[in-house]
């Protein structure tokens, strides 16, 4: 019995850990991708052009 | 748990972001840098061909490429978050991640991130004609997560419905098509053109290959 509880929430932790990664990813990716603010245009100019990333 | 996710993404996202970031700027910010001169008419396509060119060259600009190695770095970290939390979420459910595996995971992130978006947008060069810009951010967008679900769904799908639906979802944004001017007529000539989305491509798939790999690498090795 306690074994299967601590499997349990050991994998719900697991799983708030993946949901956090994956938000920071998608954080990282919308500022830096798609965000379109002018300072960021011209330092991420280049790499945008060079991913095909929509950039003006 | 965690720890191993943040330093994995951070690790491979930071390797994958300097291969990517050292392939640009020696084959892509020269092409971005020519096809500067034409928007701003220091060259003009279609003038006279046997006219001798002037022999403008760009100049290489260390600032400018540092925040391209800056910005290639922070956006493969983006990517390296993204696809670790995919492999440790496969994981969870039982699917095992090895490093050669990774260079499936990385072939994956490429189909959804760059290839699919580029069938319907290829990457562009300053001074070409594009639809406006949110209307194509929202196909891109669109086109990746529908890739995302659509390859997941056929590599993941235990029967003949999960691989069918996987199909359709990829083949939704295709069939609605990515927004387009009215007009076509860049300053860009169309061979530049050409060779830019093509080298574009190829070192998309370099950089994704390298983060599917280090990520998994990186990942097994925090797992131990």
């Amino acid at each position: 019995m306690t074994t299967t509880t601590h499997t349990a929430v050991k994998s719900d932790t697991n799983l708030i850990s993946i949901a956090f990664a994956a938000f920071m990813g998608l954080s990282i990716l919308f500022i830096a991708g798609f965000a379109s603010s002018a300072t960021l245009h011209n330092t991420a100019h280049d790499m945008r052009h060079a991913i095909g990333f929509a950039c003006h | 748990m965690l720890k191993n996710l943040v330093y994995s993404a951070l690790f491979a996202g930071l390797a994958a972001g300097i291969i990517v970031a050292a392939l640009t700027i020696f084959m892509l910010v020269p092409m971005l840098l020519e096809a500067e001169l034409y928007e701003s008419g220091m060259l003009i396509h279609l003038s006279d061909a046997t006219a001798a060119m002037p022999d403008i060259e760009a100049e290489n600009d260390w600032t400018r490429n540092g925040l391209t190695v800056l910005y290639a770095a922070t956006i493969y970290i983006g990517f390296a978050f993204m696809m670790v939390a995919a492999m440790a979420f496969a994981q969870e459910k039982g699917v095992q991640i090895t490093t050669r595996a990774g260079i499936l995971w990385g072939l994956a992130g490429y189909g959804a991130f760059q290839l699919a978006p580029a069938m319907g947008l290829a990457a562009e060069l300053p001074g070409m004609i594009a639809a406006e810009l949110v209307q194509r951010q929202i196909w891109q967008i669109g086109t990746i997560v529908a890739t995302i679900v659509g390859i997941a769904a056929v590599v993941f799908g235990k029967n003949w419905m999960h691989w069918g639906i996987g199909l359709v979802i990829l083949a939704i944004p295709h069939v609605i098509g990515a927004p387009h001017p009215e007009g076509l007529g860049g300053t860009v000539p169309p061979e530049l053109a050409a060779q830019f989305a093509a080298r574009s491509l190829a070192v998309g798939a370099v950089g994704w290959i390298s983060l599917g790999v280090m990520s998994a690498y990186f990942w097994r090795q925090g797992n131990r």
